[in-house]
Formats: structure tokens, C-alpha cells, sequence
């Protein structure tokens, strides 16, 4: 003991300059040091990567004998989490079923979920480390428009297929030339304009039309839609940006141009405060929100929740909407796909219940497991992207009409049916009609799309 | 030998600048041996850290607290996307990063005059409500500005002398995402020796004397509105920077990467590494970039599913804040700094 201190001592009365100094070249030895390790790792890390895209499927980024890894972002906390964060659990679950039955061409599917927060800062991170970090063979189902489109030409430039975008924008099927990885999914927000447009205009062609949009491509291309059957019913157009919570001054706005039908493009928080500022307004009218708001659950719950708890039987508030359909969904208990569904989540879900966002990934990611079986037992990127181009369009699945995949288009599903709510539940008041964007004529669907049943084992075969 | 390291380690400028070239060595050494993601996330850490690096001027040595630097950052983050919108006819890429830095700089000193009338809180109730409307103006001039979506930023062709000067060191291609680690960590190193030197200098004490004793540095003569307008401008410059190199990191300017919590996280890394400290803004801004995504990868490694582990990330920097400001409330630089004192005398 005492001689250490006397050697602290002796450190103390030592020159202070010259004990700086000590200090000093101490610390350039460790900085040096730290440099040289750091080097070394350079230099070990510098081979074997992998070349891109090329050559046989062992040389396939993300797929090996045995797996193929997939991801995604999506919005698992903030502001939009509630519904979106479900949809990845049900693409899990599909993966994990198809694992469970023997996986694709023999290899198992690994889905890899990174959050986003719903802000394209750091979808762009994420992406980033799913595709250069992770090494994805493909992003499968990122959801949004804002986010989405933070990341599209990355993954373009990067040749990573970009499948099924979970959003209606038409940026990802309409621009094969520029995008020619990514491809579409659901219904085109024009298409769903169109179709509800031309119903309006022949069921209530003397209405007073009110347009409530969201402030991106989501308002602005289901309003083109709207506009080619109802421009001369829409007497007020009233825009909101995502993340402002207030939006009595556009409701005061629709209830002053006296309006009879309010047609919706929003998501589902801003359809539970319109029927709550409309409520406290005392402004009556008839509501149409498109697919995307509609879900009468979540609904439901976000308007017990915005209210505190004065709203209590929230799904019910939405009785007499009007909304579109696409999927199959669980107010449809005996359809098919949703008892396939129902037993894929019983058995990988996890114990939480089936909801409809649960049922989009589930459908999602069975129409990737068709893409992926159509890819063939040797898939490659470009393969993938090619045999959905040639063979998308045969896809049986749950969607109620057919995929315009083709070589020059790269959008979803084609067409969906008109439908009004009631305890919940969906009532069709429409066949299911398809179209296309721009002025394709909207036709009744007659591929039989709508009355694909799943295979026995709940797995798509390679012939789709 | 010893007298002339000596000499040179007691010349402010000259440690600053060998400081600065042993940065410089340790990030091309870094970035060289990490893999293009680890670049990507570099280049976050670099922007955040230059926007750290100039709060923590302003709060740190001057005493004033600001929630609107993300405000600023968009500014620069949306005149850089302006200026790079296409790739023909785009100025090179330093003079984006100048203009975005110059007109942050004015727009700040705007805020910096009203600022200065202000005091505590009300600067900080001033400035959030900068941070607040700026993204809505972004999204207002929806033809200009690219409203909720944003403008997509196109990162200018990599010069050809500095790919043929990185090849000629590292002997390996330069890709886009190291470039812009490159141009972020080189902006970085090139505003904390200003700000070190600023901040040694007498514009730096008089900063400190307006912090300590507002009364007692006016009858010092140091003129008051002068000096804190004079901080406010240098700390919005450096946030200008940061947005601009943000622009470049991201691609995209985007009104929902600016929103309030980019403010609150900037002032979280400054107290978190130790207010006035560069030091800790940088450790801050580490903390902020790998932090989350570490803890994700932990989280799902021992099991948690996808939401859960999402959660676990501000769960954790959550608690990192209680647990800094609890054990070590003069941040994690100040505190290593107090006990490194306290053990030498």
C-alpha cells in the first residue's frame, strides 16, 4: 500500500508539462493501436463478397441451398403502427406454414421485419440495411408512399426486386421503364376512384359530391379517378396533411358547400376523427371512405380511443359507409381463403386474434410464395422479376379480380366491388368490376377471379 | 524534439489541425474496413453529429436552449434537394453544401436577432415553434417542395480525382454511399476544428460570459445581443450543414424526417455526451445512430419477435437517458472529465 503511494506521490510532484506529455504519448500508443487493429480488419474483410445477380442460385444474394431471405419495412411503432404493425405478422405466419409443408423448391422463406416509424428518413436507413447488411433476395410488401418512395430508386439502381408494395400509389406499376423491379399489389387508388365514381354517378346522380383527401399521391390519384365520372358532381375538395389531428375546419368546409356524399381517400385515424368532428358538427351526410380507411375495426377502436371512451360501439358508427373490397376479409368468416387463413394463423399466429390487416399479409405473401414458385427451383433476381411479368397475370389467389402484371405494366389487382357496411360487416353492392388506369372502361370481371378456391394444402404449386 | 511537440501541442490551431488529420486517418480507416451498411450508418452518424456539434455551441457555451434545429436542418437538407434535384446541370457538390450551409446561415440570423430579445425558455418556445411549422411549409408549397412526399435528392457523380485519390490509397472502389460517408465525415472534421477554435478563441469566452453572468458581461463591455445572435447564426450554419449532408445520406428531403422529434433526439445526444463538450456530441451522435439498431438486433436475436424488438429501441434509449442523467448528470463527457480531475488532484 504505502509504496504505491509514494509512487502516486512521486507521479504527482514529476514536471506537469512532461506528465501531460506521458499522457499523451500513451494515448497516440492506444489511438495507434485501435488504427492497426482497425486495419488488419480491413484487411481481412475485404474479400468474398458476393457478386450480384449473376451466375448460378449459389451466387443469388440472399439465397442458399436452403432459404431464401426476404424483408420488409414497415411501421411497427409511432403514429400509423396501429393496423400497418399487424400486417407483417401475417406474412410471418404464411412463411411459417409454408416452412412448416417443406418451404419452396426446398428452400425455407425467412422474412426479416425492420421499422420505419412510418418517416422516410429512416425507411431509407432501414432499406439500407436490409438490402446491404441483411442482404435481402427481395423486399416483399414495404408499406406506404411517402416511406416507399424514399427507397424505390435505391433498390431499382441495386436491381433488388420489390415486390407488392403495400400501397395504391400508381408510381409502382405504371413506369415499367424506370421501375422495372418493382411491381404493385392492391388495387391502383385511381382505379378505386374510378370505380366508386362511375357508382356514384349512376346510383346518385343528382348528389352533391365532397372530396376529402389526403394531402400525396394517395388524395391526388384517387381523385383523378373520382374526377373521370364526377367532375361535374364535386363541389368541394378539401385536403389534409397526415400528422395534423385537427380537421374541423375541412369538415366545417364539406358541411358549407352542403354536400350529400363525402368521398374519403384517408387513412383509418383520419376516419375515425371526420366521424368525430362530423358528430360535433352535427353534419349528417353519407360517407364513403376508400378500402384503405375502412377497416370497421380498427375503426372502431381508434374512435374509442380519440373519443375517450364516449364513442363506445365504434364499428357500429360506421354503419351505411360505403367502402370498396378487394381480399376476401374476416366479416367473411365461411369464404375459402379466410378459413385457410383462419387455420394458417390457429396454427403460426401466435395466439393474437385475425384481423383484416392480418389477412393483407397473409394474401401478400401468398402471392410471393407464387412469384417465388413460378421463379422456378433455381430463382435469381432477374428471374423472379420475369416470371411474374409472364405468369402474373394467371396467379389464382384471394384477390377478387386478376394482377395486370405484364411486361409493360407492372400494377396489381385490377378491380374491386362497391360495398356497404353494416355491424361491421361488408354487404357487396357490386359485382366486381375491373379497369385499368386512365380511360379504360370499367368492365364487370369475367376471369373468375373472384371464385378461386386455395389448393388442399393451402400452397400454391409452380404452375401458380 | 520534446520542446517543439510541446510547443505545437500548446498552440491551440496547430492541436486542433493534428487532431483533425488523426480524424481524418481514423475515419478513412474506419470506413474502409466496415461494409457498405456501416458506411450508410457513418454518414447518420456524421450529420448528426455536425448538428450536435453546433447545439451544443449554442446551449453549451451560450446558455441558449433551442427545439428547433431539426427546423434548420430541413432548410438545409431542402436547399441542397433543390440545387440536386437532377443530375445535369447540378452544381458541384461542395457549392451545394456551401449554399445550403449560407442560406441556413441567414434565415438563422433572422431567428437569432428575434431569439436574442428572449431568455430560457421563452428562446426554446420560440424555436419550437419553428420546428413545428417548418415541415407544414414544406408541405404547403406542394409544387415547389414535393409536399408529404419530398424531393428526391440524386447524389452528384463521385468527382473523378477523389475516386482516383481513394483508389490510389485504399486501393478500393469508392461506392456512393462511402463517397457520402467521405463528404459527411470531411464536413464533420472541418466544423468541429471552426467550432473548437471559435469556442477557445475570445468569441468563444465572451459566449461563456454571457452564460454565466448576462450582467456581469455587459459591464464588461461584451455586447449582449451581439454575442448571442452570433452563436445562434454559427449553431444554425452547422445545422444547415448537417441537413445538407442529410439530403445526401437519405436522398430524400422529406417533412416527415424533420418533424419535432428530430429536434428533441439532437438535444438528447448533447446532454447524453455532456453539454458544450464536441466530444460529446459526437459520442451522442453515436449513440443516437447505433443505439436503436443494435438494440433491435439484440432484441431479435434473443427471440423477441419484429414489434417487440422495435419497441425494445426506444425502450432502451429511454432509460440510457434516465440512467445518464441520474449517474452521470454533467453528461457522459463532463462526467469522465470531472472524475478524471478529481482523480489528478
Amino acid at each position: 500500500m504505502a509504496s504505491t503511494s509514494l509512487l502516486t506521490r512521486k507521479q504527482q510532484i514529476t514536471d506537469r508539462k512532461g506528465e501531460q506529455m506521458t499522457t499523451w504519448s500513451r494515448r497516440v500508443a492506444s489511438i495507434t493501436s485501435v488504427l492497426m487493429a482497425g486495419a488488419m480488419l480491413a484487411a481481412c474483410g475485404a474479400g468474398g463478397r458476393p457478386d450480384e445477380g449473376e451466375g448460378s442460385s449459389a451466387d443469388v444474394v440472399g439465397v442458399t441451398e436452403d432459404t431464401v431471405k426476404i424483408g420488409a419495412h414497415f411501421p411497427l411503432t409511432g403514429v400509423a403502427a396501429p393496423g400497418y404493425s399487424e400486417i407483417p405478422s401475417g406474412h410471418k405466419a404464411y412463411y411459417d406454414y409454408v416452412n412448416a409443408n417443406g418451404g419452396v423448391h426446398g428452400r425455407k422463406i425467412e422474412f426479416i421485419v425492420r421499422d420505419d416509424a412510418y418517416d422516410p428518413t429512416k425507411t431509407s436507413q432501414v432499406t439500407d440495411e436490409l438490402v446491404l447488411s441483411d442482404e435481402i433476395f427481395a423486399m416483399v410488401g414495404g408499406l406506404g408512399t411517402p416511406t416507399h418512395s424514399a427507397v424505390v430508386d435505391f433498390l431499382n439502381g441495386e436491381q433488388v426486386p420489390d415486390l407488392f408494395v403495400s400501397s395504391g400509389s400508381l408510381q409502382w406499376g405504371d413506369d415499367v421503364e424506370s421501375k422495372p423491379h418493382t411491381f404493385g399489389w392492391q388495387p391502383d387508388y385511381e382505379t378505386e376512384g374510378k370505380i366508386v365514381g362511375q357508382w356514384i354517378s349512376q346510383n346518385m346522380p343528382n348528389a352533391r359530391v365532397g372530396l376529402f383527401l389526403q394531402d400525396d399521391d394517395f388524395g391526388e390519384d384517387g381523385e383523378k379517378g373520382v374526377r373521370q365520372y364526377l367532375d361535374d358532381q364535386v363541389v368541394a375538395t378539401e385536403r389534409y396533411t397526415s400528422g395534423n389531428t385537427d380537421v374541423a375546419p375541412q369538415i366545417a368546409a364539406l358541411q358549407g358547400a352542403n354536400v350529400d356524399i363525402v368521398l374519403g381517400f384517408n387513412t383509418p385515424s383520419y376516419t375515425a376523427l371526420t366521424q368525430l368532428t362530423a358528430q360535433k358538427l352535427n353534419f349528417d351526410t353519407k360517407w364513403f371512405y376508400s378500402n384503405v380507411g375502412s377497416d370497421p375495426e380498427l375503426v372502431g377502436s381508434l374512435l374509442a380511443r380519440f373519443s375517450e371512451g364516449a364513442v363506445k360501439d365504434g364499428s357500429s358508427l360506421l354503419d351505411g359507409v360505403l367502402t370498396t373490397e378487394y381480399i376476401p376479409g374476416v366479416d367473411t368468416p365461411d369464404d375459402p381463403w379466410v378459413k385457410l387463413w383462419q387455420q394458417v394463423w390457429d396454427e403460426h399466429g401466435g395466439g393474437a386474434e385475425l384481423t383484416n390487416y392480418r389477412v393483407y399479409g397473409l394474401s401478400q405473401a401468398y402471392t410471393f410464395v407464387q412469384a417465388l414458385q413460378a421463379a422456378g427451383p433455381n430463382p435469381t433476381r432477374e428471374g423472379i422479376v420475369e416470371a411474374i411479368e409472364q405468369a402474373g397475370a394467371e396467379f389464382d389467389g384471394p384477390a377478387l379480380a386478376p394482377f395486370r402484371y405484364s411486361g409493360d405494366s407492372h400494377m396489381g389487382i385490377s378491380g374491386l366491388r362497391v360495398s356497404e357496411l353494416k355491424d361491421g360487416k361488408a354487404d357487396a353492392l357490386t359485382p366486381v368490376l375491373v379497369t385499368d388506369i386512365g380511360d379504360a372502361p370499367i368492365t364487370e370481371d369475367n376471369s373468375g377471379a373472384g371464385n378461386d378456391r386455395p389448393p388442399e394444402d393451402g400452397i400454391p404449386d409452380a404452375e401458380g | 524534439m520534446t520542446t517543439f511537440a510541446q510547443r505545437l501541442w500548446s498552440s491551440t490551431l496547430a492541436r486542433h489541425l493534428l487532431l483533425a488529420g488523426l480524424g481524418l486517418v481514423a475515419v478513412a480507416l474506419v470506413l474502409e474496413s466496415t461494409s457498405a451498411f456501416r458506411n450508410g450508418q457513418f454518414a447518420v452518424m456524421a450529420y448528426m453529429g455536425i448538428a450536435a456539434g453546433g447545439l451544443t455551441v449554442l446551449t453549451g457555451l451560450n446558455g441558449q436552449l433551442s427545439l428547433g434545429h431539426g427546423a434548420f436542418m430541413a432548410i438545409g437538407a431542402y436547399t441542397t434537394a433543390l440545387l440536386l434535384s437532377d443530375r445535369d446541370g447540378a452544381p458541384p457538390l461542395l457549392v451545394a453544401l456551401l449554399v445550403a450551409t449560407v442560406v441556413t446561415l441567414v434565415i438563422g440570423a433572422g431567428v437569432g436577432v428575434a431569439a436574442a430579445r428572449l431568455h430560457g425558455p421563452y428562446i426554446a418556445g420560440a424555436t419550437l415553434a419553428l420546428a413545428i411549422a417548418v415541415p407544414g411549409i414544406a408541405r404547403y408549397f406542394q409544387d415547389t417542395l414535393g409536399g408529404e412526399q419530398g424531393l428526391t435528392v440524386v447524389v452528384p457523380d463521385i468527382p473523378g480525382w477523389f475516386a482516383d485519390t481513394a483508389y490510389f490509397i485504399t486501393a478500393n472502389d469508392v461506392s456512393t454511399s462511402k463517397y457520402v460517408a467521405y463528404v459527411g465525415w470531411i464536413s464533420l472534421i472541418v466544423t468541429y476544428v471552426l467550432l473548437a477554435n471559435l469556442s477557445r478563441s475570445r468569441v468563444g469566452r465572451t459566449w461563456r460570459a454571457v452564460r454565466d453572468n448576462d450582467v456581469a458581461a455587459e459591464i464588461a463591455g461584451i455586447n449582449l445581443g451581439r454575442a448571442r445572435v452570433l452563436a445562434f447564426v454559427v449553431s444554425t450554419a452547422c445545422a444547415g450543414l448537417a441537413g445538407a449532408v442529410l439530403a445526401l445520406a437519405v436522398r430524400l428531403a422529406a417533412p416527415s424526417g424533420f418533424m419535432l422529434t428530430l429536434s428533441l433526439a439532437l438535444l438528447s445526444a448533447v446532454v447524453l455526451g455532456g453539454l458544450g463538450s464536441l466530444t460529446g456530441a459526437l459520442i451522442g451522435a453515436a449513440l443516437l445512430t447505433f443505439l436503436p439498431q443494435v438494440v433491435t438486433g439484440v432484441g431479435l436475436d434473443a427471440g423477441l419477435s419484429d414489434l417487440q424488438a422495435a419497441e425494445l429501441a426506444p425502450l432502451v434509449y429511454g432509460l440510457t437517458t434516465i440512467l445518464v442523467v441520474i449517474l452521470a448528470p454533467a453528461g457522459i463527457v463532463g462526467t469522465a472529465r470531472i472524475a478524471w480531475r478529481r482523480r489528478r488532484s
